[in-house]
């Protein structure tokens, strides 16, 4: 802050100080006429009266006491407009501080299994208990406590992976994120084709359809949804292009497959590399590497 | 000295202090019971916590509060005055005016009209219209003042005089904003000197409506109910002084650990320790005006009232300052603990010192020789203060269980619980809590039948009381 302000807060607050110690101070010497009953001689309203006793003394001592703790804590810590204090204590610095003994204790810790392979760091119990701590806080928000998702969000407690689920696809989903597309079709499909490709895709899961709309979609699915679902429909997991055969829907049912073929869909997962240092993603890839192989 | 005119609008005043009374503690329970229960708001959206909990706030504190200051205000200018009031038609205009606005409060903030400032919720227009309404309140009261037939002012006009000019301050400072159209405008500070401005106001609220204008309150009923002096003429001038200089500082003590600068928290939080010892000296005075008195803490519910509220006073400034020395406010703040801070003072110090001078007053206005019942406003006493008890202490163990909970990292830098973990833990608190403000409710509504019989000119037949109002009004 600029000297002007500087100086006014601290020309205010030391004001303010030497100001309770004079109305302490002169408020106590006062003399006041002493009559024989103690009171002022002020009648209020018939019958309110004041007595005129001295302040106790032990208030007045805690009086005093509260205003030397606050001269201290001002020359200690901040307070007095630019000055520092004497310990030069910030709460940034304080934060650093904390933080950097967290990371200290947790490092010495992760030591005991960070680098061993995962099938074997999933066997630790501490490993697993703070793999599940950070899922909980920064995973669970749309995965769920349970880990089994939920609308637009995957289950990662069953063996079906969008992306992957090897030890190494998991650190990677987690630490850049993931982007799954699905392109509307409505334009080159058209309205009818839409209804067909949908009733084959329902085919490829066993669900329902009338086989002779199927069987027109099969066609159209060949040659319009091939490059990624695949020619029998199941999936690519480096495009994140879902599995159309295993009756597993990401956004609840098979009632999405209209609404995706015309509109298409985007599924978002943040990338947590800037939340998560490298061993608190390995630790919780590893917890939810854990989770589908219960 | 006061006319019949006087007395008609201190009369409304009472009545609207424990109708909106009713109606505030109405809602705040209502609340109360969607926090262990949130399915009670039906999935109406003027039901929900968020619109409900600035129309709890605003109703209990400056409808119920309000009122009863308003009205004791004039009541006790007057009185001690030995006058009339300044001007008749002002006074019921200033109640009538008063009403609008608490009507304005009830017909906008269910709707999600707000500023979206904490106890500063009203949109512009209720702002403008409750400016009006308090400059004319100021020229009631100060004119009653000014004509007053006795050299000394009394020690209570002196709280209800700061608490007067320093509300019409806060209010205009911190309501300072660009109308957009009738309902939206945008306040002229931002970022962190906003964040300053609405917690000096917000901090101020309490030490102004909440604690200065209830002390002058304290200093007329007090001495009147136990018919004793006050106790020290000396200490209420140090602590009248020392109360209303270093509130005002006190504010940045809601914005410890933010990015308000580290010099204005440290000062926040120093000053606020200062005010310990002005904050107590209330205390001591009011307790101690009762000593020469004690056997009435047998006999008279309403002195009992008045030194539990007393007591929750002292309770709870001690409890303030120690919540703003940083290292407790870590744990505590964004806690129910600051939850049960408050209301250990609203429900413990502001209801129960109202209740107490209600009764003290009820009597006296309508001419009765006491209240209908004495053993009712025991009762009462015994009902509203298990209802605190219940309250504060469930929000004490709750709050620091959340304080604990939100800190505790292992040894991965993870937080051992999430939130939802501690929402779940604080769900039978949340219960105690909801039961205690039933019986708090409960005890509002014994008083409202109580005083209902006493305005009819009722007087229950009671053996073995001997409390009376004393000198008629």
């Amino acid at each position: 802050m600029s000297n002007f302000w500087h100086w006014t807060v601290i020309i205010v607050v030391v004001a303010h100080i030497i100001a309770y110690v004079w109305l302490l101070m002169a408020t106590a010497k006062k003399k006041m006429d002493k009559r024989a009953d103690n009171t002022t001689g002020h009648v209020w309203d018939d019958d309110i009266t004041e007595l005129d006793n001295p302040m106790p003394r032990w208030w007045l001592w805690l009086f005093v006491g509260t205003i030397i703790f606050s001269i201290a804590y001002l020359i200690l810590y901040p307070g007095m407009g630019n000055f520092e204090g004497t310990k030069e204590w910030t709460q940034k610095g304080r934060f650093e501080a904390n933080y950097q003994k967290v990371v200290d204790a947790r490092e010495e810790t992760y030591a005991a299994f960070i680098n061993k392979p995962v099938d074997e760091m999933i066997q630790d119990n501490t490993a697993m208990l703070l793999g599940q701590r950070i899922y909980a806080n920064n995973c669970a928000q749309c995965h769920a406590s349970d880990a089994k998702g939920g609308y637009g969000y995957p289950n990662l407690t069953d063996d079906n992976w969008k992306w992957g689920g090897e030890f190494d696809t998991i650190v990677q989903t987690i630490s850049n994120g993931r982007t799954g597309i699905m392109t509307p079709w409505a334009g080159p499909l058209g309205e009818e084709g839409v209804h067909q490709v949908a009733a084959y895709v329902r085919s490829l899961s066993g669900v329902d359809h009338d086989a002779k709309m199927a069987e027109a979609g099969a066609a159209k699915f060949q040659m319009f949804c091939v490059a990624c679902h695949g020619p029998e429909g199941k999936g690519n997991q480096m495009l994140g292009a879902p599995n159309l055969t295993d009756d597993i829907w990401l956004y609840g049912s098979h009632e999405i497959i209209e609404t995706a073929l015309y509109d298409g869909l985007q599924g978002y997962m943040p990338p947590q590399n800037e939340v998560l240092d490298e061993h608190q993603i390995k630790l919780v890839a590893a917890y939810v590497y854990s989770l589908s192989r219960k | 000295m006061m006319t019949e005119h006087n007395t008609k609008v201190i009369k409304q005043f009472t009545i609207a202090t424990i109708f909106w009374g009713i109606i505030g503690m109405l809602v705040g329970v209502y609340i109360a019971a969607q926090l262990a229960w949130p399915a009670l708001n039906f999935d109406i959206p003027w039901l929900t916590y968020s619109r409900l909990r600035p129309l709890h706030t605003n109703a209990v504190i400056f409808a119920f509060g309000g009122n009863a200051l308003l009205g004791t205000s004039l009541y006790v200018a007057a009185k001690t005055c030995q006058v009339k009031l300044f001007s008749d038609k002002l006074a019921s205009l200033t109640f009538w005016g008063y009403q609008l606005v608490i009507v304005g409060a009830v017909l906008t903030l269910p709707f999600g009209f707000t500023q979206s400032k904490e106890y500063a919720e009203l949109i512009w227009p209720l702002d403008v219209l409750l400016t009006l309404v308090w400059v004319m309140y100021g020229v009631v009261y100060f004119g009653t003042l000014a004509t007053r037939k006795v050299k000394h002012i009394y020690v209570a006009n002196w709280f209800y005089a700061a608490f007067i000019i320093t509300i019409a301050l806060l209010h205009i400072v911190n309501n300072l904003a660009v109308p957009v159209n009738w309902h939206l405008s945008y306040p002229v500070f931002s970022g962190a000197v906003d964040a300053l401005t609405q917690w000096w106001y917000g901090h101020n609220a309490v030490g102004f409506f909440l604690t200065a204008g209830f002390l002058g309150m304290m200093y007329y009923f007090v001495p009147k109910q136990a018919q004793r002096p006050v106790y020290s003429y000396r200490l209420s001038i140090v602590h009248f002084w020392a109360l209303i200089s270093t509130y005002m500082w006190a504010g940045p003590h809601h914005l410890h650990y933010t990015s308000l600068p580290d010099w204005a928290q440290s000062l926040g939080m120093v000053f606020s320790l200062i005010l310990f010892a002005p904050s107590w000296g209330g205390m001591i005075n009011g307790i101690m005006t009762i000593s020469g008195a004690w056997e009435k803490l047998r006999s008279d519910p309403i002195i009992k009232m008045m030194i539990v509220a007393l007591s929750f006073y002292g309770m709870s400034t001690f409890e303030g300052p120690m919540m703003s020395i940083k290292t407790v406010n870590a744990l505590s703040h964004y806690t129910d603990w600051t939850v049960g801070h408050v209301h250990s003072g609203a429900l413990g110090w502001v209801a129960m010192m109202t209740m107490g001078s209600l009764y003290t007053l009820t009597p006296r206005l309508w001419g009765r020789e006491r209240m209908y019942s004495i053993q009712l406003i025991n009762t009462h006493f015994w009902v509203a203060t298990l209802g605190i008890v219940l309250y504060i202490a469930s929000m004490w163990i709750a709050g620091v269980m959340q304080g604990l909970m939100w800190r505790e990292v292992d040894a991965s830098g993870s937080l051992v619980y999430t939130h939802v973990e501690s929402i779940k833990a604080t769900y039978p608190y949340y219960i105690i809590r909801f039961i205690g403000g039933i019986l708090f409710l409960a005890g509002i509504i014994i008083q409202a039948y109580n005083t209902w019989k006493t305005i009819k000119g009722e007087v229950r037949d009671e053996e073995g009381v001997n409390v009376t109002v004393g000198a008629q009004a």
